[in-house]
């Protein structure tokens, strides 16, 4: 019996901490106009389309063939144009997906906003 | 009481099970094989780079090789349930769960080589084919709760460990679809800590299925039918259970949600010390009867599994510390845990119930190649160790390269020593594992032979 109710108790708990995840302490902290909106979701639908987490990661998800890509935006090193260059011919290892200019936009504007909300990265 | 098998399974259900694991054998041999091709990748850039690239070959080894991983497991428990409990509920249930199961698997890899993706870690497949991921499950679920009508009260911990996978299995792949909803999809955030929780409890959900797996056929074998009903082992049960439901957070560290997710996540985390330590603790005992059994194929391939899950849970421990995780987050040193996770846990595991099975179908032809199975543990074993080393110094080699705030490219270059020793080192994995699985798979193919039945009904609850 006691058995059963460690079970149903550690159930329990994980239920009521999975509402917590889903409603508190992952605040929406950045509010996008509605338009960069639409751009970002296009975004991010291109990014899942493609695959590119197999090769990039954002926030640890993913692969590692290809750089990570969650501050890449904001990066010194990289920046928006080391991005466009990749995407509009690929590289050595990462094929030419043969974006046009608005899907390039629209995956830029993606990881613009991913940079934004990476505030642990930066503090460190 | 039954004399053969064959009489406690039905026949109907006998061909299923052998069928679903060739299914399985078939998933881990190819799962291989594009692990090797993706590993050459990082060596030769160019390497089917049009044809077959790795936003193509990473999603078709991770697939597959986690569907040898539960399809294995599923196999072995309905090969155990009639021969420990009672004939199957629902015999042409386990048909219909391999017709499946094919099926799903035959649309998942046409979509991968057609470039049609969902674009999410492991289920990077489209996402309206994840409703059909779960259709398998349920003539799986259907029969394992039927058959057992468990009586949670006396069951032996494999059926609680059995149940728990199946359960969350269900629950953590819903969940990993939240995403389609506005309010987790277009905020990263959360988008970002559901999808780690989700899927860091499914990996515990057939992780529970493979450990239940190991502890059934260790019961049998031992004929000890008191450990998997002691309190120690239901301590260590309850432990897996609660790491399953709360320690996915350590992989959030880097992300900007609240500090108590993380709070929560380091204190679960850390009680595998406890799981560690005993361990530790029994080393020596296990050490004794490895060194008795040697002589038994799925003995030895429990004992490889030991010495790996001591190996990857003190990589792991270390990985969950915040600040030693900060560094190695994102690197390959993640890559060697889930590999030593992968092959040297839960392929040993699943190998030897696979070879658990086959001898007690045809113990006659196993013994005749016991000799070609050892060489075939012993050169995946010592092959996945260089494997692994060489996925740690990839990692450091990363982790140095941050540090001294190196480009992407030379980091990549710096690791192309560590890299060779990974493509190479996989070909060996590769060569040692498709020996066992060849011998495996004469075995099951094989005219039936006289079978064991010693351990029959031994400890049925």
């Amino acid at each position: 019996m006691a058995k059963i109710v460690v079970a149903c108790s550690l159930m329990a708990i994980y239920l009521l901490y999975s509402f917590f995840v889903y409603t508190k302490g992952t605040e929406n902290l950045i509010h996008l106009a509605a338009e960069e909106q639409v751009r970002v979701n296009k975004g991010k639908a291109l990014f899942q389309q493609h695959n590119c987490i197999a090769c990039h990661q954002l926030y640890g998800l993913g692969g590692y063939l290809g750089s990570e890509l969650t501050t890449a935006y904001s990066d010194p090193q990289r920046g928006e144009l080391w991005i466009r260059t990749f995407l509009q011919a690929g590289g050595e290892r990462m094929p030419d997906f043969h974006f046009n200019a608005a899907e390039i936009d629209a995956l830029i504007s993606y990881l613009k906003y991913v940079d934004s909300t990476a505030t642990t990265y930066k503090h460190q | 009481m039954a004399l053969h098998l064959s009489i406690s399974q039905s026949p109907v259900a006998h061909k299923a099970v052998k069928a679903l694991l060739l299914l399985a054998i078939t998933y881990l041999l190819f799962g291989l094989l594009l692990g090797v091709i993706g590993g050459f990748q990082y060596i030769l850039p160019p390497f089917l780079k049009e044809q077959l690239a790795f936003h193509k070959t990473r999603p078709l080894h991770v697939y597959l090789v986690i569907a040898w991983l539960f399809t294995a497991a599923q196999a072995g428990i309905y090969y155990y349930l009639p021969t420990a409990i009672r004939p199957l509920f629902w015999p042409q249930g386990v048909w219909l769960h391999f017709i499946l199961q094919a099926a799903v698997s035959v649309l998942i890899i046409t979509c991968f080589f057609m470039g049609y993706f969902g674009g999410r870690e492991y289920l990077e497949f489209p996402p309206w084919l994840g409703i059909f991921v779960l259709l398998p499950w349920v003539p799986f679920a259907v029969n394992f709760f039927f058959t057992l009508k468990p009586d949670y009260k006396n069951a032996p911990v494999y059926v609680w460990s059995w149940s728990t996978g199946i359960i969350f299995f269900f629950i953590t792949l819903s969940e990993s679809y939240l995403w389609l909803f506005s309010s987790f999809g277009n905020n990263i955030i959360r988008d970002v800590t559901i999808q780690w929780k989700a899927l860091g409890s499914m990996v515990g959900s057939w992780n529970m299925l493979i450990y239940g797996t190991g502890m059934y056929i260790m019961e049998k074998m031992s004929g000890d039918s008191k450990a998997c009903r002691s309190p120690l082992a239901f301590f260590f049960y309850f432990l897996g259970l609660t790491n399953l439901l709360f320690n996915w957070g350590h992989h959030t560290y880097i992300v900007p949600a609240a500090p108590w997710i993380k709070t929560v996540a380091y204190i679960i985390s850390m009680t595998e010390l406890l799981i560690l330590a005993h361990i530790i603790l029994q080393w020596r005992k296990t050490m004794t009867r490895a060194r008795k059994t040697y002589h038994s194929i799925p003995y030895r391939l429990l004992s490889f599994a030991d010495a790996w899950i001591l190996l990857n849970l003190t990589l792991a421990i270390a990985i969950s510390v915040p600040a030693w995780n900060f560094y190695t987050h994102g690197t390959h040193i993640t890559v060697a845990h889930a590999m030593g996770s992968t092959i040297g846990i839960n392929t040993m595991l699943l190998l030897a119930s696979v070879f658990y099975i086959i001898r007690k179908e045809n113990p006659g032809l196993l013994e005749k190649k016991k000799k070609i199975s050892g060489y075939g543990i012993l050169i995946t074993n010592i092959s996945l160790l260089v494997f692994w080393i060489s996925l740690l110094g990839s990692g450091m080699e990363r982790i140095s390269g941050k540090l001294n705030n190196e480009v992407f490219y030379t980091i990549m270059k710096k690791s192309r020593s560590w890299f060779n020793l990974f493509a190479y080192s996989g070909i060996v994995v590769l060569l040692g594992l498709v020996i066992l699985l060849a011998v495996a798979i004469s075995v099951i193919r094989s005219k039936p032979g006289i079978p064991d039945v010693s351990d029959m009904y031994h400890g049925a609850n």
